[in-house]
C-alpha cells in the first residue's frame, strides 16, 4: 500500500513509512528492518562516552509537509501582481512584517523577522528542480532523494552516512520512531529517537527472548523482532549505566515541532555526538481556508524556532548549529475558489544561524512569467545540499549529489 | 486464512482442509451471517442546524453530540468486525475504507461516514466501474477532498488529483498534470447539503468540453470515471494495490499479476479480483510478509480468543487502536494507513505487549489448560492458528512457566503471530 499525503492532516509520522514505498522502493521492509530505535538513555549514553567537541557544526534539517505557501509566508506585498492573483487571501502592506521595498513575512512569523534584522536569516527565493511534479509523495521523494530524475532508495542525507567514516551509531538522528527517505542510506539510517517510550512491563524478559532474530524468519519478522531489541537494550542501560539526565518539563512528546526541537536542543547542550537531525512539522496542504489555518501553522513554527534558539542561548554549542527550513513545493499562484491554494512549484528555503549571509539569496521567481500557472525555480536544491554537505556536515558532496554541483553561498 | 479473515484457529483451519477456493467462494458469498444480523448499524438523529450566530454554549453542545456520535460509529464498527461470523466481508470493507480513506476528522459527519461504509460494504463486491461512480457522488468523500469548494470559477483539484493518483491509475499511471487541471473543471459544481444530499449547482458548473486523456467531451462523473477506468494502467493499478492489501508488501510477481487482471477483466469484477489474489499461488508464497496492522491485530485476537464483544471490551480496544495509531473512520490522510514496518516501532511494542496481556487474561485460555505441559505451546500455536513456533519463541514461551494467560500474551506479541 502506498500512503501519500493528506488533504488537511499533517503528513508525518507514520505516514512517513509511505515515501519509501511511494518512491517504488522495492523490499523497503528490508531498509527499515536496520532501523535502530533510540532512548533518551542512548543519547545520554553515546554523549557521555563520545561527547561531540563544542564548536563542530550541527544541521537540524525542519521539513514541512503538505507543500507550504511560500507566496503568502515570504510575501511579495508590493508586487500587484500578488493582488491580482490572490484575491481575498492575500495580504496588505500594513499586515506583514517588511523585509525590503517588494516583500514582507507572515504576521505569523515574528521571531523569524527579528532574526532579520538581527542577521541571523538567509531566505533562499524560487528553490525547486527541474521539470516539477505537483504530487506531494512523489515531489517530496525528490526533495529528499535529491534526484528529480530517476526515483532512488536512498535519502541525500542516508547517502552523506553510508559514506562517513565515523562509525558513531548516532551521528544521524531522527526525532520520532518512524524514519522518512531522507534519513535512509544503502547500509546506514539515522537513528529513531523516541523519547517517552512506555514502560516495557510487564513482559520486559519476554520482549527480550523475542528480539533474537532466527533463521526461519522473513523479513517481516525479523522487523518484528528487531522493534523489541531495542526495548531489552534501553532497560538494561537504565539499570546499568546511566546518572540520569531528566529531559526538561517542557518537552510532552506530542509531535510537535516545538517538542522536536527542544528534543534535539537537549541533544545538543548534552553533547550528543550527532551531526545531522531531522525534524518535522505536517498540515501545510491548505487547499481551503488557507489564510487563518496557514497564519496559525506558521506561528507554532516560529514559536517552535524561538522555543530551540532560547535554550540553546548562551551555551558554548549555540552558535553551531544551522537549522534548514523547506517543503515539497510552494503553491499556485492564484488561488482557487475556496480561498485556497493547490499545489505549485519552486519555493523559498529558510536558512537560519549565527553562521548565516542574512538576507535574500537568489532571485524571487516572476508572478506573471509562469509554467503552466506556477513560478519557475529559480535556484536547485541540490545546490543548497552541496553546501551543507561540504560547510555543516563536512562530507564531499560528489557522492551524496553527484559531481559538477555549484554550492549555494548562504553560510559564513 | 489468516491474512483474509481477521483472525482464524486451529480448529476453523482444519475445517476448511484443502479446499481453500470453495472457502473463499463461502466466505465472499452472502449467506446469513446472525453475528452481523445482531450488530446493526447505529441510526443517527440530525442534528439541528445552529442558529446564524450561535452561541459558544451551542457550538460546543452540538461538538459533543457529533464526537459522541462518532465514538458510536466506531465502537459500533469494532464491534461487528469481531462479532461477524462471515469476517473476511468486513475485513475487505475496512480494505475498501483503507482504499478510499477518508476521515471523519474532516468530515464531521458520523452519519455521512456511515453512508459510506454501508456503500463500501454493499458495493465493495460488484464492479469498480459502479462502486467509483457512486463514490463521485458520495457525500463523505465530496466534503474531504474539497469537491463542494471545486467551481467553474476557480476549480479546486483536490478530488480530480487522488481520483486518478490514489484511486483509480496511480503515481506514473498515464496522465498528465493538465488532465488533472482538466478532470477537476469535469468535477465542478457538486454541493452537498446538510442532511448529506448531493446536488449539481449548474452556476458553479463548468460547462465543458474539457479533454482529458486524450478524450475531449462535455465530462460528466459517470463518463469521466469511465475514460479514466479505460486506461491500460487501471487494471495494473487496483491489482497491485490489493495485493498490498492482502498479500504482501513486496512487489507483486509478473504472473500474479496477469491472473489477477485478467479476473478483474472487462467488467471491472471485484468479487473475482479478490478471489484471483487469495487463491493465487503467490499468494500462498507470500505468507510472512504483512506485519499485522493494529486493527487486524487487535480483532484477529479477539476473535481467535473468543472474547466478548462487550461494550468495556470494545472500548479498551478502541483505547489500544488510539495508542497504536489506527483508528477506524481516522486514517491519517487520503492515501490510508501505513503498512508494515510503521507498525513495528519500539513504541508500539510495549503497547502491544500491555494490550495482548488484557486480552490473554480475558480469553477462555481451557483448549490450553486442558493439555499437558508438554504439548501446551502446541496448543496455543493451534489455538492461534500457527503451523509452530520458531526457536526464539519457544524460549520466550519457557518463561511463561506454563502459565496459559503469559504463554498466549507471549504468543500474540511474537513475531510468529503478528506477522501474516
Amino acid at each position: 500500500m502506498r500512503v501519500p499525503y493528506n488533504p488537511r492532516l499533517p503528513l508525518d509520522g507514520l505516514t512517513r513509512r509511505g515515501f519509501l514505498q511511494a518512491s517504488g522502493v522495492v523490499g523497503a521492509t528490508a531498509l527499515l528492518a536496520g532501523v535502530a530505535g533510540c532512548s533518551w538513555q542512548d543519547v545520554q549514553k553515546a554523549a557521555s562516552q563520545n561527547p561531540l567537541p563544542a564548536g563542530t557544526p550541527v544541521l537540524v534539517l525542519v521539513t514541512m509537509y503538505g507543500g507550504n505557501d511560500w507566496l503568502n509566508t515570504v510575501i511579495p506585498v508590493n508586487d500587484p501582481a500578488y493582488h491580482d492573483a490572490r484575491p481575498g487571501m492575500s495580504y496588505t502592506p500594513g499586515e506583514v512584517l517588511a523585509l525590503d521595498k517588494v516583500s514582507g513575512l507572515n504576521p505569523g512569523l515574528k521571531n523569524m523577522a527579528s532574526l532579520w534584522s538581527g542577521q541571523k536569516l538567509a531566505i533562499m527565493r524560487g528553490v525547486g528542480y527541474p521539470n516539477p511534479d505537483r504530487s506531494h509523495f512523489r515531489s517530496m521523494d525528490i526533495w529528499q532523494t535529491g534526484s528529480p530524475s530517476t526515483p532512488l532508495t536512498t535519502g541525500w542525507l542516508g547517502r552523506w552516512l553510508d559514506q562517513s567514516k565515523d562509525p558513531e551509531a548516532l551521528l544521524g538522528l531522527n526525532i520520532g520512531p518512524v524514519l522518512p527517505v531522507l534519513a535512509v542510506g544503502a547500509k546506514r539510517t539515522f537513528a529513531a529517537l523516541s523519547v517517552k517510550e512506555p514502560a516495557a512491563e510487564p513482559l520486559g524478559p519476554v520482549m527480550s527472548a523475542l528480539s533474537t532474530p532466527d533463521t526461519s524468519d522473513t523479513e517481516a519478522q525479523r522487523m518484528v523482532a528487531s522493534s523489541y531489541a531495542a526495548v531489552g537494550r534501553v532497560r538494561d542501560d537504565v539499570v546499568t549505566h546511566m546518572s540520569s539526565v531528566s529531559l526538561p518539563d517542557q518537552i510532552v512528546d506530542d509531535g510537535s515541532l516545538k517538542s522536536q526541537l527542544l528534543t534535539v536542543a537537549a541533544c545538543i547542550r548534552l553533547g550528543a555526538p550527532t551531526r545531522c537531525y531531522t525534524v518535522s512539522m505536517g498540515g501545510f496542504d491548505t487547499h481551503a481556508g488557507e489564510k487563518a489555518t496557514q497564519q496559525e501553522l506558521l506561528t507554532s513554527f516560529d514559536t517552535a524556532i524561538t522555543e530551540f534558539r532560547k535554550a540553546m542561548d548562551g551555551t558554548p554549542r549555540a552558535s553551531d548549529v544551522v537549522l534548514v527550513a523547506y517543503s515539497e513545493f510552494g503553491r499556485r499562484v492564484k488561488a482557487n475558489a475556496s480561498e485556497g491554494t493547490d499545489h505549485g512549484t519552486a519555493g523559498d528555503v529558510l536558512v537560519v544561524s549565527d553562521r548565516v549571509k542574512a538576507g535574500f539569496h537568489g532571485d524571487q521567481p516572476s508572478l506573471t512569467d509562469l509554467d503552466q500557472g506556477d513560478l519557475k525555480a529559480s535556484q536547485d536544491f541540490s545546490s543548497l545540499y552541496a553546501e551543507l554537505l561540504t560547510s555543516v556536515l563536512g562530507a564531499d558532496p560528489t557522492p551524496v549529489v553527484g559531481s559538477g554541483i555549484t554550492a549555494s553561498q548562504v553560510l559564513v | 486464512m489468516r491474512r483474509a479473515a481477521f483472525g482464524v484457529t486451529g480448529t476453523d483451519v482444519d475445517r476448511v482442509g484443502q479446499d481453500v477456493e470453495k472457502w473463499v467462494d463461502d466466505a465472499l458469498g452472502a449467506g446469513p451471517d446472525p453475528g452481523v444480523d445482531g450488530t446493526p448499524p447505529p441510526t443517527f438523529p440530525s442534528l439541528p442546524a445552529l442558529a446564524a450566530n450561535p452561541s459558544l454554549a451551542d457550538i460546543q453542545a452540538r461538538n459533543k453530540a457529533l464526537n459522541d456520535q462518532g465514538n458510536q460509529l466506531i465502537s459500533w464498527w469494532l464491534t461487528r468486525m469481531v462479532d461477524a461470523q462471515r469476517p473476511v466481508r468486513e475485513r475487505l470493507t475496512f480494505a475498501w475504507h483503507n482504499h478510499w480513506a477518508t476521515s471523519m476528522s474532516k468530515v464531521r459527519q458520523p452519519a455521512l461516514m456511515l453512508r459510506q461504509n454501508q456503500l463500501l460494504r454493499s458495493q465493495g463486491f460488484g464492479s469498480f466501474t459502479s462502486l467509483s461512480e457512486q463514490m463521485m457522488a458520495d457525500p463523505a468523500l465530496l466534503i474531504w477532498l474539497d469537491a463542494e469548494k471545486n467551481t467553474k470559477a476557480a476549480p479546486n483539484e483536490n478530488l480530480a488529483r487522488e481520483l486518478m493518483e490514489l484511486f483509480t491509475l496511480g503515481v506514473g499511471g498515464g496522465y498528465t498534470e493538465d488532465d488533472v487541471k482538466q478532470a477537476a473543471r469535469a468535477l465542478t459544481g457538486w454541493r452537498v447539503a446538510p442532511d448529506g444530499t448531493v446536488t449539481n449547482d449548474p452556476k458553479r458548473t463548468d460547462p465543458g468540453p474539457e479533454t482529458v486523456l486524450g478524450v475531449t467531451d462535455r465530462f460528466t462523473p459517470t463518463t469521466l470515471v469511465a475514460t479514466i477506468l479505460s486506461q491500460p494502467a487501471h487494471p495494473r493499478y487496483l491489482a497491485t494495490r490489493w495485493w498490498h492489501q492482502l498479500a504482501s508488501d513486496d512487489t507483486i510477481p509478473d504472473d500474479a499479476l496477469t491472473r489477477v487482471v485478467a479476473a478483474y477483466g472487462p467488467g471491472r469484477d471485484l468479487t473475482a479480483l479478490v478471489k484471483a489474489v487469495l487463491v493465487d499461488p503467490e499468494f500462498a508464497a507470500a505468507a510472512g510478509s504483512i506485519v499485522a496492522s493494529p486493527v487486524e491485530w487487535v480483532v484477529a485476537s479477539m476473535r481467535t480468543l473468543r472474547i466478548p464483544s462487550t461494550a468495556a471490551n470494545i472500548a479498551q480496544c478502541l483505547g489500544v487502536l488510539q495508542r497504536l495509531g489506527q483508528v477506524p473512520f481516522l486514517p491519517p490522510n487520503v492515501s490510508g494507513w501505513p503498512s508494515g514496518a510503521s507498525w513495528s516501532s519500539t513504541a508500539a511494542a510495549a503497547t502491544r505487549a500491555a494490550a495482548a496481556s488484557k486480552m490473554a487474561s480475558l480469553a477462555d485460555l481451557t483448549e490450553v489448560s486442558n493439555a499437558s505441559a508438554a504439548t501446551r505451546n502446541d496448543a496455543v500455536a493451534h489455538l492461534l492458528a500457527l503451523d509452530h513456533f520458531a526457536p526464539r519463541t519457544v524460549t520466550a514461551l519457557a518463561l511463561a512457566k506454563g502459565n496459559p494467560t503469559q504463554l498466549v500474551a507471549t504468543a500474540l506479541i511474537s513475531p510468529d503471530y503478528l506477522v501474516v
